[in-house]
């Protein structure tokens, strides 16, 4: 029982960071690759934050401002990039921002990472159990998905989807786009940085493995698996993309082979899902990402 | 004046191997028009492979690289068969998430084989020799040889050969080349095979100074690409001239900074590039096509 509890939390926690891609990824058509930098530095902000004695909540609001913050400044230069090369330059940052938690061994302990993270407690409710935790850790998901849920269906959303199909048109129709995509940035980081200091709260050791590229890949194919575009396809990936390991689990592998074994199914996944069925499970709703980049050649031509 | 000797030196055999793998980048980059980001990866393989016939299978040295190479060749247009002509026609950002696809396939499938501990090709006893001061050892000689000989063979092959000039012309302009009776699939095909066989290459020769790791591909491509981006992405010429400023950056940057850093290095090269100057030093893209 108990570790069901603990698989839930942990899909409760990546679904937060689901929920955010999908929003930056699925809903806007920005492919960011450095969402789980930002996942890192909620949770080392946090950590560090309440290894010095910082209540819980204070501890996870700087760090998802943290994240929020430096996403903006992020944006700024990097956002006036297309498609494909800000994903170049996101996992640039990501990667940059990996090394350096890795080789400043003064700021967080480097490789050796930071242990004894304390389980938080607000107004002296204590969340040590496994079961509290699981209600701490659901108020934020639930609160994350109503207003992921919110935002998609607003007028805003319907702008946001509107620069995802076609960047000029909504340009045209005297919406700043830039602006929007900035904004949608920040915001989807800020829930990165919390869903990341609940992370580092709940396993109480992260090091600078936690924000591998292959962990990107992790939420990439969550959101793309689950059904792009749908907040239910991005909270259904990541139960998915949970359950696969545990579905491993009953062969006995060594350690190494399973996890390796478990990139070969997420990868050739992605590839499948690409090749077969862009939108996702739950996707149906329109099938076409970005295909508006084609016409662009065909006029410019 | 030893050190400095010494630096440029490494940054030489460095940027050697780096264009070797920074101009499949480039070619495939030219014609498909999207990231081919399991390109690093490739040249893992290719390590790899040379390592299992050389150390398992006890085959003679020569006869292992040349094998591994020409496996390469095929893997290369077996992975453009598969996973990338069916999205032709699908978005750039479905090609690239395609292709990170493969290359943690890749990856995974190398570890599931070999696990994921750094392996040693041999261990080099050749006496090292003496060059103004630096040290070089034949290895490394070869190193340098191996990859300019093939980047002029590559460039007398675009430039005179008539399949050469194909891949030219479905470079500059894919339709109008199908339509003066290029075989457009043949040419991406070939494209792939030299660009992997390049990247065997540019494998053997880092597991050879080095050691092998599965994650070593995704370094090697990151930074074969900003080479490629640095010097504008779609030109050869500028490949090469790109990765040989990324092996002199890397060299002399862990002059300042530490060791620990210098993978990193090559990051922020790209990022600056991408901000400053996305067109690359000898970009012919006009700057609306890489910022909105």
């Amino acid at each position: 029982m108990n570790y069901l509890f603990h698989i839930i939390i942990l899909i409760c926690i990546f679904s937060i960071l689901s929920l955010t891609m999908n929003l930056v990824l699925g809903v806007t058509g920005l492919l960011n690759l450095g969402h789980i930098a930002f996942f890192g530095i909620g949770a080392y902000t946090s950590a560090l934050l309440s290894l010095q004695g910082i209540p819980f909540l204070p501890s996870l609001l700087a760090g998802s401002v943290l994240a929020g913050v430096i996403a903006y400044l992020i944006g700024l230069p990097t956002l006036r990039l297309k498609g494909d090369y800000l994903a170049i330059a996101t996992l640039g940052l990501s990667e940059t921002f990996r090394s350096v938690l890795t080789n400043w061994v003064g700021l967080a302990r480097g490789p050796q990472g930071l242990p004894g993270i304390p389980k938080p407690s607000i107004f002296s409710i204590e969340f040590s159990s496994l079961k509290a935790y699981l209600v701490l850790v659901l108020i934020f998901f639930f609160v994350t998905f109503i207003i992921m849920e919110i935002l998609l269906r607003s007028p805003y959303g319907r702008v946001l989807e509107g620069i995802r199909e076609d960047e000029v048109a909504s340009q045209a129709m005297g919406k700043d786009t830039f602006r929007f995509k900035l904004n949608v940035l920040w915001f989807g980081s800020f829930f990165a940085g919390l869903a990341g200091s609940l992370y580092a709260h709940y396993v109480s050791f992260i090091d600078p493995s936690c924000i591998s590229i292959n962990q990107t890949i992790v939420i990439l194919l969550m959101v793309i698996l689950g059904g792009v575009r749908s907040n239910f396809g991005a909270v259904l990936g990541a139960v998915i993309i949970f359950c696969i390991p545990e579905v491993l689990r009953f062969w006995n592998l060594p350690g190494q082979v399973t996890g390796a074994l478990k990139q070969i199914i997420f990868s050739v996944t992605l590839i499948l899902l690409m090749l077969f069925r862009e939108e996702g499970i739950l996707g149906g709703r329109k099938s076409k990402i970005k295909r508006f980049e084609e016409t662009d050649d065909v006029i410019n031509d | 004046m030893s050190t400095l000797m010494q630096l440029i030196l490494n940054s030489i055999i460095a940027g050697g191997i780096y264009a070797l793998v920074a101009i499949g980048y480039t070619m495939v980059y030219g014609i498909l028009k999207f990231l081919n980001f399991a390109h690093g990866d490739l040249a893992m393989v290719s390590a790899y492979l040379s390592f299992f016939f050389f150390r398992y299978l006890g085959v003679p040295f020569y006869i292992s690289i040349t094998f591994s190479i020409i496996l390469l060749v095929f893997l290369g247009i077996i992975i453009e068969k598969i996973a990338y002509k069916p999205l032709r026609n699908a978005s750039r950002l479905s090609c690239l998430i395609t292709a990170i696809g493969v290359s943690i396939f890749l990856q995974s499938t190398v570890i599931i084989f070999f696990d994921a501990r750094n392996r040693v090709f041999e261990k080099s006893t050749a006496q090292s020799l003496e060059f103004m001061g630096a040290s070089i050892t034949p290895l490394q000689v070869i190193i340098i040889l191996v990859s300019i000989t093939s980047m002029i063979l590559l460039h007398f092959f675009i430039k005179r050969a008539k399949i050469g000039k194909a891949m030219r012309a479905v470079a500059d302009n894919m339709t109008v080349a199908s339509t003066v009776g290029i075989d457009v699939d043949q040419v991406i095909s070939l494209v792939f095979a030299v660009g992997s066989g390049l990247a065997g290459v540019a494998g053997i020769l880092i597991a050879w100074e080095t050691n092998l790791n599965p994650t070593m591909g995704f370094f090697i491509g990151m930074k074969a690409f900003t080479a490629a981006v640095l010097g504008g992405i779609g030109s050869i010429r500028g490949a090469v001239v790109g990765a040989y400023f990324i092996g002199f950056a890397e060299n002399f940057g862990v002059w300042f900074i530490p060791t620990g850093y210098k993978n990193a290095i090559a990051f922020v090269v790209l990022i600056s590039i991408l901000l400053i100057r996305p067109s690359g030093i000898f970009g012919m893209k006009r700057e609306e096509e890489i910022k909105e």
